[in-house]
Parts: C-alpha cells; sequence; structure tokens
C-alpha cells in the first residue's frame, strides 16, 4: 500500500481528501494529514459568518468522524518541521516522523503583515484563522468597556478588508478602512467604480482613508493610533491588517524544492513541484508565476493532484484561470469578471454609472462588438452570474451591448435564459458541476429537488455565490420535465401557503390540530405551526389568544420576547400622534413597573424589561387609561408613520396625521404572511419615509400617490407607484384589494416587496388586479378586508377579562416564584439586561 | 453562569430518587410548555396532547443561558419529539437533549409520569 502524507488541513487539504476518496483507486493507498491548527479543515471563505454565532462547529468542511469514516489519518495541532527528500520522510515539530511514496503541500497562505514600526502592540489583528476572530470578539469587548464608542481600522481596502471592515463595525466598533492605493479593490476595480463603491460603503457608515501609507503604529503596549505622515494621524484602539497574503512556503525552502522569487512552491501543470513525488496545491502553489488566493482554482488544482497520484496522467490544470470574483458584504454588491480594466487595444467598454443610486456597471466587449470580455458591477450584481457565464462560454451577445447593463426603464434587458447557457457551462465553479451535471441529475440521475441536486453533484456549497442560478437550473428543468415545482411549508404539510389558506378555508376546518389530521402528517413544529395561526386569523380574524400554543412565542405572549427572556410592551400610538395626558400615563406605568423605556423607529414607545407575570396587569393600566395592543410582537399590521402635514407644515398638501391615523386604525390588528407597515407624507418631502414601506401614500396635487411593496430592513426597497392622484375613499379601495391579494397569495414570512418579486407580470400585472379588477375579484376581496376590520378587538383586553386566558401569564406552574435568574444592570439613567458572556 | 449550566444533568428512570409532583394534568397546557420549580432548578414540562406523551429537561437554553425553553414550540422533526428555543430557534430532541441542528449544544432531560391525574418529574437528587 502507498503511503500519502497531506501537509496542511485547509480548504483545499481538505477538498484533496474529499476528491481522493471519491476514488474507487484510493483504497491502494493509505492518506495521513497532518493540520497545524487545532481542528480540522474549515470554511475560511465564510469566515465571517463566525462573528454572528461563534459556532466553530457550524464552519467545519467535515467533522472528525469523517476522516475516521473514510480511512484517513487526521492529524490535528500538529506542524510539520522538516522534510527529508533523500529518504522521503517527514518530521513533525513533536519530533515524530513518517514516510511517504508522495507528499502533497497544501500549507495554504498567511496573512501578510508589512514591516511597519509597532505591528507588534496589542491590539492589532490578522483575519485568518478562527483563533484571530476570537482575538478580536475578546478585545473588542475590552475596548468597548472603557471607551463605548471605540474606534478600529483595517489596513488594506481590497475584497477582505471590506470584509473586515464591515466585521468591525457589526462588533460595535467604530470602522475606518485604510488603502495605501488612490482607490478601494484596486486589483479588481477602475477607479470610477471604486468611487461609487466608496459612497456607497459611506452611507452604510464605513469611514475611508485612500492614499495612506502607514509610517508607524502609535501606542505604549496596546494601540493608540496609526501615524500616516507628520501630522496626520488616525486614533483607533484596535487594528486589523488586511494588506495580502505570503505563502507559506518555508518547508519548500528547507528542502530545496524551486520557489519563486516572490516565494510560492513552483509546479507545472500536474500540480508535481521539483521532486515529482512532491505536490503542491492551493495557495502556496506559485502555477503560471501566480498564486491565486481563491478557493476556485485550489480546489481544481486539488483535482488535478488526485488524478495525477491515482494514474489519470491526461487530467491536467488548464493554462487560463477564471479570477473572476464577487464581494459577499450583504447588502453590497460588487463584482468583476474576466479582463475589467482592458486597454482600448483589445476593444472597448460600455458604462453605465448612477451615482445618486451608487450604481455603476461596465462591460468590456470586443472590437467587433461580438464577445464580452469582462467587466465591474457595483450596487447591483444581481446580473453578475449570467454575465459571467456568457463572457465563460463566450457566448453571443445583443448586437447593442449597453442592453446588458442598462435598467430595464432604460431599455435595458435581461439576457436569456438559463436553460440557454451551454451544457459545459460551468455554473459551479467552486467544485467545478456543469450546467449539464446539474440538469442530468434531475433528467437521469432521479433527483427531484434544489436538495436532492445540492446532494448529488455538491453544486452551491463552496462560495455559494452560484446558488440563485442553480435554483432557476433546477425549477426550468423541473418545469421542462413537466413535474411540478412545489414550494411546502414544512415535512408536516406538502402545501404551499397559499394551497392551504384555500383548504382551510373552504373546508371550514376549525383549529390547527385539526388541520393537521386533514392535510398534514406528524406533530407540526415551528415553522407550520405561525404560518397556519397566520391563515387562521386572515380568514376569521381570530385573535392570538384563541390558539395560544401554534403562535410563535411573541405573539402567545402578547409581547415581544427580549435577549434576557423578559419582555416588551408597545401600546398602539396610530399615526405616531399621542397627546400629553397618553404621555404622562405611559411614564407612569413605566416607572412603577421600573421598564426601559425608548422611542421606537415605529413613532411610538416601548417599555422594556417586563417579567411574564407583570404583563397583564401593565396592560390593564394601559388599557384602562384607554391604549391597546401595538402588536409589535405579531406578523401584523405594525405602524402608518406619518408626518405633520398640511395641520402644521408649511410645504404640507393634506392632512397626512389625519389619513395615517384613519389608515392605521382601519387595519389595526390584521394579521398578515409577514409584518405590514405603512407610511402618509404631506407631500413629496416625504418626512414620513412612506416609500420605505410596505404600503405609502404621497400628498400631492389633486389627491395622494399610492405606492406600494417597500421596505427597509436587510434588503431594503423603495415602493413602487400604483395609482396617482386618488382620493381618501379609493386609496382605501385599492389599499383593501392590495392588501387582501396579496395575504392570499403571498409565502409565509414573504414580505410584500419579495412577494412582488415573484408575482408573475410584477406591478404591471398588480395594477391589473387591483386597479382593472382582471381577475374579477376586487369586490370579493373588498368585502372580506371589510369583514376582518368589523371584527377587531384588542387582544390584551379580550385576555386581561378573561381569567382563562391569563393562565398563560406565569413563570411556574407550581409556584408563584418569578425567575430569579434575571440580572439587571444601570445603563445611563435607566436599566438594561446583563450582557450575554 | 456555568454553575447555573451544571446543575442540569439528564436523568434517566432507573436513577430516580425523588418523583416530584409538580401539578395536575389540567395545569399544564396541550401540545405545548410549561416551566416548573424544583429547589434551585427550573424545569421545562411538555405535554405532548396528540401522541399523549410527556417531557421535561431544563428551562436554561445552553446557546445563550436564558430560561427560555419552556416557552418554545414543540412538534417533531421527522418523527422526534422537539423542541425549538424562542430565541434563535435552535432545536431540541426531547428524547435524548441533542440539537437536532447538529452542534454541541445538549439539554438534560427528565422522566415524567402520569399517575391519578397528576404529574411528576424524576429527580435524582
Ligand atoms: C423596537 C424597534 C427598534 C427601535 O427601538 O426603534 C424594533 C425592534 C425590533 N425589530 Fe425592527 N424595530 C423597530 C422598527 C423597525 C423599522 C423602522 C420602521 O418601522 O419604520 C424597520 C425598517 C422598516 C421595515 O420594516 O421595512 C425595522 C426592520 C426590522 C426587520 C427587517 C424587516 C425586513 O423586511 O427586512 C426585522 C426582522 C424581521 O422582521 O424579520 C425587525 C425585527 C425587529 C425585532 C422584532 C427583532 C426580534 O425579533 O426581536 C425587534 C424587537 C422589538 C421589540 O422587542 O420590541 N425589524 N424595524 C422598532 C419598533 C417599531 C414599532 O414601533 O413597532
Ligand atoms: C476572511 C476570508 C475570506 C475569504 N473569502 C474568499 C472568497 O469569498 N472567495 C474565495 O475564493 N476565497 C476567499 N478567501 C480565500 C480562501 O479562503 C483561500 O483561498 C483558501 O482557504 C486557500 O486554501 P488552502 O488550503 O490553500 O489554504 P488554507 O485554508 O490557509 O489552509 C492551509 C492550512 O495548512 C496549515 N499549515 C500550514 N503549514 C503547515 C505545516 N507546516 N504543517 C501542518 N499544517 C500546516 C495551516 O495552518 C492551514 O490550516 C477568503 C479568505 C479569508 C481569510
Ligand atoms: S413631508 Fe411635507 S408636509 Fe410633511 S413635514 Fe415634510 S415638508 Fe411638511
Ligand atoms: S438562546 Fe436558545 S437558541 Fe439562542
Amino acid at each position: 500500500m502507498k503511503k500519502i502524507i497531506v501537509v496542511g488541513n485547509g480548504m483545499v487539504g481538505y477538498k484533496f481528501c474529499e476528491k481522493f476518496v471519491a476514488q474507487p483507486e484510493s483504497k491502494n493507498f493509505k492518506v495521513t494529514v497532518f493540520g497545524e491548527e487545532p481542528r480540522p479543515a474549515y470554511d475560511r471563505v465564510h469566515l465571517s459568518e463566525f462573528f454572528e454565532n461563534q459556532d466553530a462547529k457550524a464552519l467545519e468542511m467535515a467533522p472528525a468522524e469523517w476522516y475516521v469514516d473514510n480511512g484517513i489519518e487526521l492529524v490535528v495541532g500538529e506542524r510539520v518541521s522538516d522534510i527529508h527528500r533523500s529518504t522521503k520522510t517527514i518530521t513533525t515539530a513533536k519530533d515524530r516522523e513518517f514516510s511517504y511514496d508522495y507528499l502533497v503541500l497544501a500549507t495554504g497562505s498567511s496573512a501578510f503583515v508589512p514591516p511597519i514600526k509597532g505591528v507588534e502592540k496589542e491590539g492589532v489583528f490578522v483575519y485568518r484563522t478562527i483563533e484571530d476572530l476570537e482575538g478580536m470578539l475578546a478585545y473588542a469587548d475590552k475596548i468597548k468597556k472603557i471607551n463605548p464608542n471605540a474606534k478600529a481600522a483595517v489596513l488594506g481596502g481590497g475584497l477582505l478588508g471590506l470584509e473586515a471592515g464591515k466585521a468591525v463595525m457589526d462588533m460595535g466598533l467604530e470602522p475606518h478602512i485604510v488603502e495605501f492605493a488612490p482607490k478601494l479593490m484596486p486589483r479588481q476595480l477602475d477607479s470610477r467604480s471604486s468611487q461609487v463603491l466608496q459612497l456607497k460603503l459611506e452611507s452604510i457608515g464605513l469611514n475611508i482613508h485612500l492614499s495612506k501609507a502607514t509610517n508607524q503604529i502609535l501606542g505604549d503596549k496596546a494601540i493608540t493610533g496609526m501615524e500616516f505622515g507628520e501630522d496626520d494621524v488616525l486614533n483607533v484602539e484596535m487594528l486589523v491588517i488586511s494588506a495580502g497574503i505570503r505563502p507559506r512556503d518555508e518547508l519548500g525552502k528547507t528542502c530545496d524544492l524551486e520557489m519563486g522569487v516572490r516565494g510560492g512552491i513552483v509546479v507545472n501543470n500536474k500540480m508535481q513541484t521539483s521532486d515529482e513525488s512532491i505536490y503542491a496545491i492551493g495557495e502556496i502553489a506559485l502555477y503560471n508565476q501566480m498564486i491565486y488566493g481563491l478557493v476556485a482554482p485550489g480546489y481544481e488544482m486539488a483535482s488535478v493532484a488526485v488524478d495525477q497520484i491515482i494514474g489519470k496522467a491526461e487530467t491536467l490544470m488548464a493554462s487560463e484561470i477564471d479570477m473572476s470574483t464577487k464581494l459577499k458584504l450583504i447588502g453590497v454588491d460588487v463584482a468583476s469578471f474576466g479582463e475589467p480594466f482592458m486597454p482600448a487595444s483589445k476593444g472597448h467598454s460600455v458604462i453605465f454609472e448612477d451615482k445618486t443610486k451608487h450604481l455603476y456597471k461596465r462591460i468590456n466587449v470586443s472590437h467587433d462588438g461580438k464577445s464580452l470580455l469582462g467587466g465591474i458591477l457595483v450596487g447591483d450584481a444581481s446580473d453578475y452570474n449570467m454575465l459571467h457565464q456568457v463572457y465563460l462560454n463566450g457566448m453571443a451577445i445583443p448586437e447593442n451591448s449597453a442592453e446588458l447593463i442598462l435598467p430595464a426603464s432604460e431599455g435595458g434587458k435581461s439576457f436569456g435564459s438559463v436553460m440557454d447557457l451551454p451544457d459545459t457551462a460551468q455554473v459551479c465553479s467552486c467544485e467545478s458541476i456543469s450546467k449539464g451535471a446539474i440538469c442530468c441529475s434531475i433528467t437521469e440521475n432521479g433527483s427531484n429537488n434544489l436538495n436532492d441536486v445540492i446532494a448529488a453533484t455538491k453544486a452551491t456549497t463552496g462560495c455559494g455565490g452560484c446558488k440563485p442560478m442553480v435554483v432557476d437550473l433546477v425549477n426550468e428543468t423541473l418545469k421542462s420535465l413537466g413535474k411540478e415545482v412545489k414550494e411546502t411549508l414544512c415535512e408536516h404539510f406538502s402545501f404551499n401557503r397559499q394551497e392551504l389558506y384555500d383548504l382551510i378555508k373552504i373546508n371550514k376546518v376549525p383549529d390547527y390540530e385539526e388541520a393537521l389530521n386533514l392535510f398534514g402528517e406528524g406533530h407540526g413544529c415551528e415553522v407550520c405551526k405561525p404560518a397556519l395561526a397566520s391563515i387562521f386569523s386572515t380568514i376569521t380574524m381570530e385573535t392570538a389568544n384563541r390558539q395560544p400554543t401554534i403562535q410563535d412565542t411573541n405573539d402567545r405572549f402578547l409581547a415581544n420576547i427580549q435577549r434576557n427572556g423578559t419582555y416588551s410592551v408597545v401600546p398602539r400610538v396610530a399615526g405616531g400622534e399621542i397627546t400629553p395626558d397618553q404621555l404622562i400615563t405611559i411614564g407612569v406605568v413605566a416607572k412603577k413597573y421600573d421598564l426601559y423605556t425608548k422611542i421606537t423607529g415605529g413613532q411610538r414607545i416601548d417599555l422594556f424589561g417586563a417579567q411574564i407575570h407583570e404583563l397583564p396587569l401593565i396592560w390593564k393600566e394601559l388599557i384602562d387609561a384607554g391604549f391597546e395592543s401595538g402588536h409589535a410582537y405579531g406578523k401584523s399590521l405594525r405602524t402608518v408613520k406619518s408626518c405633520v402635514g398640511s395641520t402644521w407644515c408649511r410645504y404640507g398638501m393634506h392632512e397626512s396625521v389625519t389619513f395615517a391615523i384613519e389608515i392605521e386604525n382601519r387595519y389595526r390588528g390584521l394579521r398578515s404572511p409577514h409584518k405590514l407597515k405603512g407610511g402618509v407624507s404631506g407631500c413629496i418631502r416625504e418626512c414620513a419615509e412612506a416609500r420605505g414601506k410596505d404600503f405609502g401614500l404621497i400628498a400631492v396635487d389633486g389627491g395622494w400617490n399610492l405606492y406600494v411593496c417597500g421596505n427597509g430592513g436587510a434588503t431594503p426597497k423603495h415602493a413602487i407607484l400604483l395609482a396617482e392622484r386618488l382620493d381618501d375613499e379609493t386609496v382605501v379601495k385599492y389599499l383593501d384589494r392590495f392588501l387582501m391579494y396579496y395575504i392570499r397569495t403571498a409565502g409565509p414570512l414573504v414580505r410584500t416587496a419579495p412577494w412582488l418579486d415573484k408575482l408573475d407580470g410584477g406591478i404591471d400585472y398588480l395594477k391589473k388586479v387591483v386597479i382593472e379588477d382582471s381577475l374579477g375579484i376586487a369586490e370579493d376581496l373588498e368585502l372580506e378586508m371589510q369583514g376582518l376590520v368589523n371584527k377587531y378587538e384588542c387582544e390584551w383586553k379580550q385576555a386581561i377579562e378573561n381569567p382563562e386566558m391569563m393562565k398563560r401569564f406565569k413563570h411556574f406552574v407550581n409556584s408563584d416564584d418569578t425567575d430569579d435568574n434575571l440580572v439587571f444592570v444601570p445603563m445611563r439613567e435607566q436599566k438594561m439586561p446583563k450582557a450575554w458572556s | 453562569m456555568q454553575d447555573i449550566l451544571k446543575q442540569y444533568e439528564t436523568v434517566s428512570e432507573t436513577n430516580v430518587k425523588t418523583w416530584f409532583r409538580v401539578g395536575e394534568v389540567n395545569d399544564f397546557p396541550q401540545n405545548s410548555g410549561a416551566c416548573i420549580k424544583y429547589k434551585t432548578k427550573q424545569i421545562a414540562v411538555y405535554n405532548f396532547t396528540r401522541t399523549d406523551k410527556w417531557y421535561a429537561c431544563q428551562n436554561l437554553c445552553p446557546h445563550k443561558m436564558e430560561m427560555v425553553l419552556s416557552l418554545g414550540m414543540i412538534g417533531d422533526k421527522e418523527g422526534i419529539p422537539k423542541v425549538a428555543c424562542p430565541m434563535h430557534k435552535k432545536n431540541f430532541s426531547l428524547e435524548d437533549g441533542s440539537n437536532l441542528g447538529g452542534d454541541d449544544l445538549k439539554i438534560a432531560t427528565y422522566p415524567v409520569k402520569i399517575e391519578n391525574g397528576n404529574v411528576y418529574i424524576g429527580f435524582s437528587d
């Protein structure tokens, strides 16, 4: 049996193992892997996700048992310290010796730390391993305790630097990006796109400093700042260095393998180093005089090395390597593919730019106008996958190539369908899965849905960037086979929300249990219970009190559960209008129960820190004073924000407050697939942010303009104009129709904007349904809504008046004690829960 | 914080020393959970009316150390009875306390018995 030793258990070293054991020939080999890090290989590409949950396990490429099950010996926490080529042995840092027939070097890179004076100071980090991130988190906590407004800088404005910048921002530090070059992402972007990106990043709160050469790091023991020029200093309490990578090639040097001048171990297209029994793959390998700092080429190298070792000599590394990339920052779309810059001698560029919308798109087209050579997308990279494919496969492009990037309103056309791609198109570059393989998995190998396809092909499991395209391919292929593409609620109901809505309504199903008996299987879960609760209440307007145990925890206790298991109380303040007496009542109640108070982003007041048994007592006092539930906990109407409008404002065109109150009161308590928010502004200055809402009204000369399907949140969308210059009555009529149609047809937890995105025919179709009544259901929708409006009652009032319903507001069944684990700490003049440890 | 967690250890039917009465069947909501107190412990008790089975586990979610599991929605995952933590929806098996989402977090479970309409939880102390 031949022995293979893999040095390095990173992403590429792992991929080598995975590809190796998939080959039947692998049983003739014994594989031993040494990794220096304390744990098995993990997904470095998604390292930043560690900040969300500190769940190192979730990042694992495969658990330790996987190696055992596949006959691989994995040794973690042990560095290989020497290679003895003459005896074909290695020694480790623990002075153990092992022999090999083949050696595979997959030692990756380390972060490059430039030789700046003071880099060794406390508070200076690199961004490469889980341990680095743990160190950053602990340090950030420490400095935030001393200074809640602490600042952190990232040295380097490349792909990784920006990711690190967002990470320090999410840690609650004021983020600064310091870049030596005069532009961001200098390797991927041209100056104009880099400026657009800079504006966008600044708008989300990142501070950008360009053309800055750092002379030294200031501070005694710990960093206190960075010095650029003599009087040019940036005070920061933490620094993350992200200035590039350096291959970990020390082993190659000491055993005299051929090295690159600037590091890296030279390999040929078989991934062999200058010693033919030693291979190098991943970020250590210098191929075509380049180190490729991306996973996809590394995975490709792993495949080549596997095939070479088992004797499939014909598998060679391609000579051209695709370096297209997409930034992974949520809410910031940036991508570049092919040749992003391109000299004028090779072709011409088409550029579309809209700085106010932080949008820049550039494509580079060959002189004959027939092929796409590369491009840059900033602000909207939704076409990246398709353009990248067009580039990779040399597909024909429209005569007027600008159509590829112009917005639809200016003559842009979405380009072809995924089905037009050639079968050989590589859709998932991390795992090298072609379109053909994905379709084949359905047409020939029995996959029936996305999950099957992913399990069978591993597509999407690398960086995940190809997921939208894989979803489209799966859906289109299923459709072409006449198979229904079925969304189902969860393992307990194989229907979608709309089907269940109809089934429950038509069959007059009384409750969840019966629905499960009739149409489901098993015993339910946290997905179908609240989804059905919402359906029941939008059919009959029942409150959360009737079937409390199928409600999400917030609805079950009619309050939002907080970080420490206490609850918040939000009374309705329709339109944001509140009297001095009401303010006093809220103040008195808050004081009596020692609640933290804050004005919410929804123009009302939130009282935090109530214990479960206090909720009814608090609500009794509020209700006695004339308040009612604000439904801040429900997937239901939240608020209709208003501006003062013509009542007070010198520009106001109509009474926006009055109308906002009327609308909020009309739809209060209305449950829906996701939360619903509205806004009413008195003029186009739009102080109520109505276009950031699910429905918004803006006063104009001659009536109201009605906008629908907007939201803030993680993926902000401006609402789109549905109809213009409407009178009050028509607004309500259209709103009834629109909301009821949404409630009937949307999937669970789908807000109006993504619902509209998926609606065949989009806004034009919606206009036809709502305005022209193309489906002939308008009257029905209005009547149904009126029925729900008539049945409204405050569920908190209902609860406190009914002793049976009150039973649930108690911490213990068998004792009147309260939870003694709650710890509050002072916060300015108020209190807050003790931080999670 | 870790100290709070340490007092919860799975008790199996065979090593029960005390069957502690926590109330009547009707004190517990159907197909849902509630919390009881035993000495310094908080225990979540679930009444799976559909299958006529009862389960109990620590009320403390090991993810962020909050006393919340009794408030979570219950149901099953491929037949395994489970509770979903109300905070971040981690799913725990009520049969063996393992995290059905895959990570290491685990909760302690306790045996429940029903006699003459009374609910008892088994403890080893
Ligand atoms: C209290 C408040 C923040 C504040 O102190 O101002 C708040 C707090 C929460 N928001 Fe919010 N949001 C609050 C206004 C907003 C706004 C501003 C607005 O309404 O104008 C937005 C952006 C507008 C929008 O929704 O489009 C907003 C966008 C979100 C989102 C993202 C929604 C999306 O479609 O992407 C979530 C997450 C979700 O719903 O899934 C969220 C979720 C939450 C939750 C419920 C998170 C949770 O599950 O615990 C927070 C708990 C509230 C509580 O415990 O009381 N909150 N949230 C605001 C309550 C408003 C109110 O009076 O009811
Ligand atoms: C935050 C971050 C985000 C990224 N995002 C992307 C992205 O979006 N897209 C993309 O394509 N790429 C991305 N990358 C790059 C990608 O992670 C790397 O290309 C990939 O991890 C390289 O794999 P590798 O196995 O060659 O090296 P590594 O993953 O670094 O693995 C090498 C391993 O070998 C070990 N080792 C080194 N020397 C020895 C020795 N002598 N003995 C034993 N063990 C040793 C190291 O400790 C390490 O565990 C990102 C990287 C980071 C840090
Ligand atoms: S939107 Fe118009 S009416 Fe309302 S406050 Fe602003 S300027 Fe005044
Ligand atoms: S606290 Fe239970 S899942 Fe996070």
